[in-house]
Parts: structure tokens; sequence; C-alpha cells
């Protein structure tokens, strides 16, 4: 079994009040913001991990490769999933202004043509841009089957199939897709019991959310491999194709009031807000 | 920049692993378990879990691996993520109780006692000051006596950190004449008859973290948990001391730093004369001289660091960390006082922070050996 995972950095997003837009609106300024791994993308290195694991040991000849596009400095961030447990990554070196959700979907499948996985997981999206697009592209372009936000995964003991759980209004839709394929996860993938793998013994609970990296791995990260090529080795075409015509912060909140009773509430909701 | 400058790549990703940790699992928690005078037990065994109990320790007992730098860095974070200096330092007080087991102890007795430890199963505490004295450790009383293949303890030990819940405590005991030259360390578990909780101590700061003073009535203790040879635990209580300033110095640059920052937050919010604090000038002086306070003492707490794992953590090293204590602590009271000042009113009441850090502050000039005896030492190394 063998996992890709794509990874993006983005600016802190425990810090995200600090972003600010440019003068004139032209783009959004990150400056002095510590770049980190999208919380997404941490959860579906998280899953991957799972998925190659029979509780807290490893199943032998499975494999994590982590792929990242961005500048140099982004194999920090590959190296804090390789601390994770992922054995090895990709960094395609480019500017971060250079990117966009469809050229970074087209660069993986060179990549998973190069890799050969038989499963792909991102992250839904970046918390930056929430475009939401590369999981998507990426299925298409291969013409793999793909399963988006999904908050359960589970494996099949031939590892033919994966069965992934996706929230929906009223209720979970399950889909059962034929590897190779694509998967997005959501926020609950990281669950004590949501990813399972028909090894892992069902009583084994996980904590909750992404793992910390010990010191040991962390030390052992720094032997493992990261290979580092401009992303036009992979021949891709590094047009963009989307475009931001401008960006503006929204509205400053105004103060709430505050209501004395239920029936002011009520009257409130009817006259003020007009939501009865 | 808040980080040392022997900091690597590892380091930053050491700190983020903590940080994570200690932002979840304690600062929800910080106010509730000061207030209660205790952080719950389990909190050990999830901190070991998460890798961050072990930092400093060989892998082979259970430990993360790494060197005294990981351990100022993770102690940093522990601090200013998890925002309660009581939970840190009761959490840690193995860093003081288990260093001498694994110097001078043997591989039975390291595993038997330091692992459980290390794995977050047991809790330690390390037992040296007595009421009748704590800075005059050659001549501590508590006494030892050999008994065939048990040494019978009398005496009495206080200001013990977690020795309330400990479930072993490394016990300074006079096994020989007077003077430095008749101290051992020997190990006492919870639960041996004779052995027991005088009472908890009541704190002016580290709240979470609990105080004890310990009772030994006719305590027997097999000779196995005699740790090094008898006579000889002088030097190891001394060399655990240069360690422990270390640590106590790298707390004093956590807790000002985070006073500092709570002070800039609070500055920049409140309004006073119709603009923010950090609009006079008077106030901004104010906080460039807690930077620069904490900023000179990082950089010896730092030095000392860097010479400890150059050169080992040998007698000479005993003068500089005394040094970096005392400038350490310096800067800490220093700045948690100025802290609570550019609070006004708000910096007195227990609803803020950087009130609670003012009284954890106090501790450090006493805890450790004292400002006057960290003076003594630089006394003896400068050699006059």
């Amino acid at each position: 079994m063998k996992i890709l995972v794509s990874l993006k950095r983005t600016a802190d997003p425990d810090n995200a009040n600090k972003v600010k837009v440019a003068p004139g609106g032209a783009k959004i300024v990150t400056d002095g913001l510590e770049p980190k791994v999208n919380p997404f993308d941490e959860y579906a290195v998280e899953t991957a991990l799972r998925l190659v694991e029979n509780g807290k040991t490893r199943i032998a000849g499975d494999t994590v490769v982590v792929a990242s596009f961005g500048p140099k400095e982004a194999a920090t961030n590959i190296r804090q999933s390789l601390a994770m447990g992922a054995d090895s990554g990709l960094l395609f070196t480019t500017d971060d202004d250079s990117l966009d959700g469809d050229l970074v979907a087209r660069a993986l499948a060179k990549v998973v043509e190069a890799q050969k996985p038989d499963l792909v997981i991102l992250g839904k999206q970046a918390v930056d841009g929430d475009s939401n697009q590369v999981a998507q592209v990426l299925a298409e372009t291969l013409g793999w089957p793909s399963a988006t936000f999904a908050m359960s995964v589970n494996l099949s003991a031939d590892k033919k199939t994966v069965t992934v759980g996706r929230e929906v209004d009223g209720g979970v839709v399950k889909l059962t897709l034929t590897l190779p394929a694509v998967i997005s996860v959501d926020l609950r993938i990281v669950g004590a019991k949501a990813v399972t793998n028909n090894v892992t013994p069902a009583a084994f609970a996980y904590n909750d959310g992404p793992r910390f990296a010990p010191l040991p791995m962390i030390i052992k990260a720094k032997t493992k491999p990261i290979a580092e090529a401009p992303l036009a080795s992979l021949g891709v075409d590094t047009g963009l194709k989307v475009r931001y015509t401008g960006f503006e912060l929204p509205a400053a909140r105004k103060a709430g009031i505050k209501v004395k009773d239920v029936a002011d509430l009520v009257e409130r909701l009817r006259t003020d807000a007009k939501a009865l | 920049m808040q980080s040392y400058l022997f900091e690597t790549e590892e380091h930053s990703a050491l700190r983020a692993q903590v940080r994570r940790f200690a932002a979840r699992e304690i600062a929800p928690h910080a106010n509730e378990w000061e207030e209660a005078e205790e952080f719950p037990r389990d909190l050990y065994a999830r901190a070991a879990e998460a890798g961050v109990l072990g930092v400093g320790y060989p892998e082979s007992y259970g430990g993360g691996g790494g060197d005294l730098s990981h351990v100022v860095v993770a102690c940093e974070e522990m601090i200013l993520a998890g925002r309660s200096v009581g939970t840190c330092v009761g959490l840690g007080s193995h860093g003081i109780a288990i260093p001498p087991i694994l110097r001078v102890g043997t591989e039975a007795q390291r595993q038997r006692f330091a692992a459980p430890v290390i794995r977050g199963e047991k809790i330690s505490a390390l037992a040296i000051t007595e009421p009748g004295g704590g800075s005059d450790v050659a001549n501590l009383r508590t006494r030892a006596e050999r008994d065939g293949d048990h040494y019978v303890i009398n005496g009495s030990k206080t200001f013990i950190t977690s020795g309330v819940r400990a479930d072993l405590v490394t016990v300074a005991v006079r096994t020989g004449g007077p003077g430095h030259g008749g101290l051992s360390l020997i190990v006492v578990e919870r639960g041996t008859e004779g052995f027991s909780v005088g009472r908890k101590l009541k704190k002016m700061g580290w709240w979470a973290s609990d105080t004890a003073e310990l009772v030994f009535e006719n305590c027997r203790v097999p000779a196995a948990n005699l740790i090094g040879d008898e006579n000889a635990g002088f030097i190891a209580i001394v060399m655990n001391f240069a360690i422990e300033r270390v640590f106590l110095a790298a707390q004093c640059v956590a807790i000002a730093t985070l006073a500092y920052q709570e002070s800039i937050a609070y500055a920049r919010e409140r309004q006073a004369f119709g603009k923010s604090l950090t609009g006079f000038q008077v106030v901004r002086h104010k906080l460039a001289e807690m930077a620069t306070r904490i900023a000179a003492a990082r950089a010896l707490t730092g030095e000392v660091v860097t010479r400890c794992l150059r050169d080992g953590d040998g007698p000479a090293l005993a003068g500089l960390a005394a040094m970096a204590k005392n400038t350490a602590t310096d800067a800490c009271s220093f700045v948690c006082d100025e802290a609570v000042q550019v609070h006004g009113g708000y910096g007195y009441m227990r609803e803020y922070l950087v009130e609670r850090l003012y009284r954890d502050a106090r501790l450090y000039p006493i805890g450790g050996g004292t400002r006057e005896i960290m003076n003594e030492i630089v006394c003896k190394t400068e050699g006059y």
C-alpha cells in the first residue's frame, strides 16, 4: 500500500486576525506570520498514517509519501509530516504566488503518474484561500474515483476498496471506491475511530486529532529523504487559470445588544432583525 | 525573537509539538487548577503519551532523547502555551528527582525507579530541604541508620514539590558523620511503613503544584534503594543543583516572556486619556526595559546551556549556572512587577494572569538555592 498526501503551507491559521490586505486590495499580506501546515492537510497525513498502521506499529512495506509545492522553506513543513511518521517527501519548488488550485492539481497528477500510489489523500481545502478545488480537479484529471470531505475511511481487508463516510444534511452517505482513488478529508476524520483498515484491532482507539511528533521522531525526520526539484521539471503548463481581482477585509463586527428576557428577544428578532 | 541562540529547526519542531500539547491540555484549565491547588494525576500519562514528559531522558528508559537544550525549550513552551506555572513545575518535578538516579544509580534502579516516572506512570519528588535548614545542605539532619539489609530513616523534609502525591521520593539522608562527607541519596517509596506526608503546604504562588512536608519515623527502606555509594551523596546533590538552576533560570525567562507578552497585549488594548497605553512613552519605555532584561537573561541562560553541552556539567558550570539563575530570577521579578504595574488595578486582580505570575515569580530567588547562596557559589568559583 502506497499513499500520497499533498501538503500546503499556509500563514499561521491561529493568527489569522493578523492577515492584512495590501493597499489597493491587490493581495493578502501575511508578513510576520509563521507558515504552518494547512490543518486539513495535517489531518490527511494522520489519515494516511492510520491506514498503514496496526495500532501503534507500522505495517511493513506500506509507505506514505508527502508532496508539496512552494519555496524551499516548505521543506520544514514537509519534515513535520516526516516527524509524524511519513516516510519521504517531495518538494516542487516555486513561489507561493505562482500557484493556483488548477496548477497544483495538474502537477499532482504528474506526481501520481511517477509515484503510482494506491491512494491520494488531501485536506478538503486550504484554510487560506478556501478554494476547495485540488482533490476534485486531480480526480478528474486522473480519471480516478473520488470522495470529498471524508469523515470516516475504511480500507477493505483485501486493500482493493475504501469506504468513505461523508456528512451530508440529514445523515452520512457512504461511498465505496475502487482503488486507486482520491480522497479529501474533513475535520472529523481525526476522531478516535474514524479511520479503520481491518488490521488495527477494532478496540484500538487513537487520540483525537493529529498525533504529536515525539522528539525521537523529530530527530529521525532529519534523516528521511526529501527530494527537491523545480515545479517546471514536472512538465506541466505553469500558467495560472485562477485570477484574483481584488481583496477586502470583512466589515468590522458591530457590538451586540443585551436583551431583557425571552419576550424582548422575540420582539427584537421580529422588529430589528426581521428574522421572524 | 523569543528563542535561544542554540536553537535549530529540531528545537522549533519540538516547540510546536509542546505548544500544541500545552495549549490543548493545560491552558483551558489553567485557572481552575491553580485555584484548586492541584491538577489531575492523569496529566502525567497524557504528557508522556504526547512525548512531552520524557524530553531529555534516554529512550532506553522510555524517554524522548535529546539534551538540556531540548528540555529548556520544551519547558519554555509549557509555560508560554500552558499559562500555569504551577502545573508545569508539578508535572516537571521528575526533572530534579530522576537525574541523580540516572547519574549514579545502578541499571536495575534506573529501570525500577526512573523508567515508570518517565513513562508517566509514577510521580517522583526530590527531598533535600528540612524544617531546620535548607541552604545548609551539608548539615542536614535526617538520619539513615544501617540495620542489616535495610536503612532506618528518621527525620523530616519540607517544601517538597509533588511530595503529596509522589510515588517515590529521592531523599537526602545522613548515613555517616557530620558535614558533606556523611550524606547519601536513597529512594523511599510511597506506602513504606514509617513514611508519611505531614501536610500539604499553602504557598504564595505555584498553587497548582502540591508542596509537602514529609515525615520519616523509623522508616525501614531496603538498602538496595541507596542511590550511589554510601556517604557519596553530596556530589550527586551538588551536580543536580547546577542543572536545576539552569531549569529555574529557563523557567524565569519563560515566565518573564509571558508576563511581557500579556503586558504588550493589554497596553495595546487599554485606552486612557483618549489613546492606547502604548501611545504613552512612559509605558513604551517600561515595555522596552522589560524586553531588554529578558533578552539579557535569555542570553546568559542560553550560554550556560551551550557551555554545558560543549564542556559537560562539571564544577566549572556551577558558577555560571548560579549567575544565570540570579540574572534570570531578577529579570523575572522585575518584569512581573512591571507587568502588574502596566495592568494597573486589573494587575492586582486574581482574574488577570500577571497577578498570578507575580506571585509565582517570588519563588525563584529562594528555591533551588537562594540568591545569597548563588552569590556564595560565584565567590567560590571566582576564587575569593
